[in-house]
């Protein structure tokens, strides 16, 4: 692997000039995709910029209800903390249903937001891709393209994004915060992650050497009653191939309010908006739920091997809404 | 016998250094000096590298050399063209490991491989098996030496004569064999002399290969792989990393590590042919067979032929009068396919156990009861007596203790909540051989026991199995015993691999304990310093074994739930009862059942080698893409044994179970997947994509 520098900032500021002053530095987190990545030649690093010693741990109740989750809490923490298991147990769910009990003590909230792709053509260098290596095609597009997207993939790129994080913080309206050269901003989590568009290889709308402090999480009571379900190939330690995050508010049997993302679909979260417009103010039945989930995933696109994902992601999106129902009735 | 340590279960004897990390592996020795190989693997498909560039790479800090064919130490080309590595510009499939870099580090030499420039003149390749391939051909043998194709009585007559019929094509994917531990070697040049530590399953065969590749004595060469990260077959006979490595270290004069990545597991070890096979079986009402059919279309390479024996398990399983076998293969531009796990009889017995289930289903008999009503009482291919046969043993016991009895045979019929439940059975055999081996046993004057065979224990307890062998024979409680293995200057000894590891093994350990009680017998007065030794080979006993049918026999017993929105498919509980002759170690031989058991429910469930054909080579080559049944599949796991006594195979009675295991498994999940859901999958494995037409997805 290429030979690289290493620096440990302790402060914010240090870090984010760090990254500033050198194109080819890259920030490490928990290290459990890039140090990967960087073996295999996918991402060459010249400075490793290391964020674990900031101060960007802990987890706090906001004064008006919700969490602030510090960018370097390790996935494990945040998965085991009492309100977030009390409060929002479709992030709990989400977290404890990705990698393994090894790579979540060392995951971070933030480098799982950022994580790449696990599209094949992506990590092997031999193999053409425009994320990887702009211009150079996109060989998923017509290979082995079975875990990849069905929404919003261009010609350019259909790779998914493989959080399972993400997708319960995009149903809850979840807030980064990020420091940037000139200062910090706040973006709102759905706009955090972009559209593959002509330009795979930009994920973010992040500034180049932005870094996330943190991510707030809003105060939703019905989130006490939310849901993960994530379909995969084994048991344990494996991407989804399909999943979705559902909050449901009931007022009887009429949808007060409901959240729902899916993930495994697209090149980002995807926060299923139509759908819950469909659901919204109306009564809840099952077959409502399929109606709504129909009306988000009509403009779906299947590939050669993920045709399936479509009456997948319309089956865990009756069931997650239904058992959420029924545990309100 | 009075010690009794055969029988009696025993952990590891190395099982301490395992857990605590003082094992050493092929590329953990200390050493001065050393350096560190990376293999280069080509980017071309088919065709021949016309220039390679160095000079990139050897301007990486700390890269030493960069070995290719153009400048690699000359190797001998009568060995096995597959070792016959750097010497030529073909390439035949991409991932052929064509150059070495050699560095100071491990991570300059992994850095100087990406720099390494090579120029292709490529042609056109085929790299996917299809059943109407225009190359398929008939090879004069299939592996290790069985007829091509077999025939008894009129197949197509007494099929088309049959009261119930069942024509079905199965298919099984590129499987890859993923021990933990790479292939990797340390190679050491000293005086013209070749030292060795490597990662494999006969250091015998390797000792050998390299006395002949690099033309020197045999005598020359030592190879020591005293712990082995697992084979699964992938090690039984010399590979790349071995060769590379000696050749790098001649080319730089200095010892060097190499190991494989994960990613070049995938490839230039071998993996499991893809298979397509076809399966006819003609019964009557009563569901007794009159006709069995199985054609079996495989892969190999341009380099060398590998001819898996798919449909000889199906010559020796059940009784019919009519019978007929073929094999054909394709010659594509991939990696030459190798030994995993049961090669031939775990890939056959998927198609023709699920064949069973078919035809039970369509006589409407339990699918057990099919099995007895088709037990032959001579070996129904060679016409030999069998040494033993309990497959309807182990079938009777795993139905009891698995609670087969009450089954509703009706497929869809169990459900709770979301989960679909079905259950499914299937038979399993495999060959009983041993292979010649020698041994020496030493008595020391200090009243202990010495005893040395170039035996190879891959994680298997074969070490601790030996040492509880020579006890016996020795009739002398274990704790006086030593046992040395993994080392070719021990007593040569056959491989660990065909389930025949401990047969030939405990033989030689046994003639050798033997010789030397009877020598002590006669020996009056103290013992010399260096002890007394003898030696032993089994090479003509071995041969004068008349002929026979000797098979290992199981029963899978497997219980899924498939979840009924999703297609999900989780084991729920399995159960394998096997009849292997005499355990030598409950402890270990539990451990290698029940592992072959899990092997089996990945090779069902979970792994798959996808082909990007415009590439030529699988797009899912690490473990993290490439999914391996984990301990969260695994969930309810049994093994266990019904008491069989042989005469027929070997001094301890041993049958070998190393492979036994993972046989049938796979059918018996899919046998009960269909069971579950009324939906039988001929292509393995069982997604869960392939289960929407069921009411999944409904």
């Amino acid at each position: 692997m290429r030979e690289f520098r290493y620096r440990r900032p302790t402060d914010v500021d240090e870090a984010v000039a760090l990254l500033g002053a050198d194109p080819e530095a890259a920030y490490l987190a928990g290290g459990t995709n890039l140090v990967d990545l960087m073996k295999l030649g996918v991402q060459r690093p010249d400075l490793l910029v290391d964020v674990t010693r900031l101060p960007l741990g802990g987890i706090e109740p906001l004064p008006g209800g919700g969490l602030r989750v510090g960018a370097t809490v390790r996935n494990s923490e945040l998965a085991a903390h009492p309100l977030v298991r009390r409060d929002y147990p479709v992030l709990a769910r989400a977290l404890l249903a990705a990698a393994s009990g090894q790579v979540r003590n060392m995951a971070t909230t933030a480098g799982n937001l950022l994580q790449r792709t696990r599209c094949f053509y992506f990590q092997d260098t031999g193999k053409a891709c425009n994320k990887r290596d702009p211009g150079s095609g996109c060989a998923a597009r017509h290979g082995q393209n079975r875990e990849l997207a069905i929404l919003d993939w261009s010609e350019e790129c259909v790779a998914t994004h493989p959080s399972d994080l993400a997708v319960a913080l995009a149903a809850l309206d979840a807030v980064v915060e990020v420091a940037e050269p000139d200062g910090t901003r706040d973006v709102p989590f759905v706009e955090l992650h972009r559209s593959p568009g002509e330009h795979p290889e930009r994920e973010t709308t992040l500034p180049r050497g932005a870094l996330i402090t943190a991510v707030r999480i809003p105060p939703l009571p019905a989130a006490r009653r939310s849901a993960y379900l994530k379909v995969r190939d084994r048991a344990s330690f494996a991407f989804a191939v399909g999943a979705v995050a559902a909050v449901l508010d009931l007022d009887g049997d009429m949808v007060r309010d409901v959240r729902l993302a899916y993930g495994a679909v697209a090149h980002r979260p995807w926060r299923a908006f139509r759908a819950e417009t469909e659901l919204r103010g109306r009564q809840f039945t099952p077959e409502l739920a399929g109606q709504a989930a129909d009306a988000e995933l009509a403009a779906a696109r299947p590939l050669r091997h993920n045709g399936f994902k479509v009456p997948l992601i319309r089956a865990i999106t009756v069931r997650a809404l239904t058992e959420l129902a029924e545990a309100q009735a | 016998m009075s010690a009794g340590a055969v029988g009696r279960a025993h952990p590891r004897l190395e099982g301490p250094e395992k857990v605590t990390g003082t094992a050493r592996y092929a590329v953990e020795y200390p050493l001065d000096d050393v350096t560190y190989g990376w293999a280069v693997p080509a980017a071309a498909v088919r065709g021949r590298i016309t220039r390679i560039d160095p000079e990139p790479a050897l301007a990486v800090p700390g890269v030493l050399a960069v070995l290719h064919h153009g400048n690699a130490p000359r190797l001998s080309p009568d060995v096995e063209a597959e070792l016959y590595l750097l010497q030529e510009p073909a390439v035949h499939y991409r991932g052929q490991l064509v150059a070495v870099v050699v560095a100071e580090s491990i991570e300059a030499a992994r850095e100087g491989a990406r720099h390494v420039r090579i120029e292709y003149d490529t042609e056109p390749h085929s790299t996917v098996l299809t059943a109407d391939h225009p190359g398929l051909y008939r090879p004069e043998k299939v592996n290790p030496g069985y007829p091509t194709d077999t025939s008894e009585g009129d197949f197509d007559a007494a099929f088309a004569a049959a009261e119930v019929r069942v024509d079905a094509t199965y298919r099984t994917p590129a499987y890859h064999n993923n021990p933990m531990e790479p292939h990797a070697t340390t190679a050491q040049w000293r005086d013209g002399r070749l030292l060795v530590h490597d990662s494999n399953q006969g250091s015998t065969a390797v000792q050998a290969a390299l006395a002949e590749l690099f033309g020197i004595p045999r005598e020359s060469v030592r190879v020591i792989s005293e712990h082995v990260g697992g084979g699964f077959g992938s090690k039984g006979y010399p590979k790349a990393a071995v060769v590379l490595a000696a050749l790098a270290a001649r080319q730089v004069d200095r010892p060097v590590r190499l190991a494989l990545t994960r990613q070049q597991l995938f490839g230039p070890i071998g993996y499991r042919t893809p298979t397509i096979q076809r399966v006819r079986l003609g019964s009557d009402a009563d569901g007794r067979i009159a006709a069995i059919c199985h054609d079996a279309i495989s892969q190999t390479s341009t380099i060398t032929e590998f001819a898996e024996q798919t449909a000889v398990y199906t010559r020796s399983m059940y009784a019919a009068p009519h019978r007929r076998t073929t094999h054909r293969l394709a010659r594509l531009d991939v990696p030459t396919p190798f030994w995993m796990r049961a090669p031939g009889e775990c890939p056959g017995a998927y198609a023709l156990e699920s064949a069973m289930d078919e035809l039970a289903s369509a006589c409407g008999i339990d699918p057990i009861e099919l099995r007895v009503r088709n037990e032959p009482t001579v070996d129904p291919d060679q016409g030999h007596p069998f040494s033993s046969r309990n497959l309807v043993a182990c079938l009777v016991k795993g139905a009891r203790r698995f609670g087969w009895g009450d089954r509703d045979p009706r497929p869809g019929s169990r459900r709770e909540g979301r989960w679909l439940i079905g259950t499914g059975v299937a038979g399993s055999s495999y060959p009983a051989r041993a292979r010649a081996s020698a041994a020496t046993a030493t008595a020391l004057p200090d009243g202990g026991y010495l005893v040395r065979i170039n035996a190879t224990d891959i994680g298997t307890g074969a070490r601790t199995a030996l040492w509880q062998v020579a006890a016996d024979a020795l009739d002398v409680p274990p704790e006086r015993v030593t046992i040395r293995i993994g080392d070719s200057d021990l007593p040569p000894a056959g491989v660990a691999g065909g389930s025949m590891g401990t047969a030939s093994w405990s033989w030689a350990v046994t003639r050798a304990c033997q010789e030397l009680r009877d020598r002590l017998g006669h020996h009056s007065g103290s013992l010399p310093p260096e002890g007394l030794t003898v030696a032993a080979s089994t090479a003509d006993e071995v041969r004068a074994q008349r002929p026979m049918a000797r098979y290992a026999y199981g029963a899978q017993f497997a219980e899924v739930r498939v979840d009924a929105d999703t297609g999900e498919v989780r084991v729920s509980r399995m159960v394998g009862v096997f009849a292997v002759g005499r355990v030598v170690n409950p402890t270990t031989a539990r451990s290698q059942l029940i592992g072959g058991m899990t092997m089996g429910i990945s090779m069902a469930l979970h792994e798959e080698g996808l082909l990007d054909e415009r590439y030529g080579d699988w797009v899912n080559h690490d473990l993290a893409t490439y999914h391996i049944t984990g301990c969260a599949d695994v969930e309810q796991i049994e093994a266990e044994w019904v008491d069989e006594e042989d005469a027929d195979l070997n001094p301890t009675g041993v049958k070998g179970l190393g492979e036994i295991g993972i046989v049938g498994t796979a059918a018996a999940i899919a046998n009960a997947v269909r069971h579950a859901t009324g939906v039988r999958v001929r292509d393995l494995p069982i997604r869960l994509d392939k289960l929407a037409g069921s009411s999944p997805f409904a």
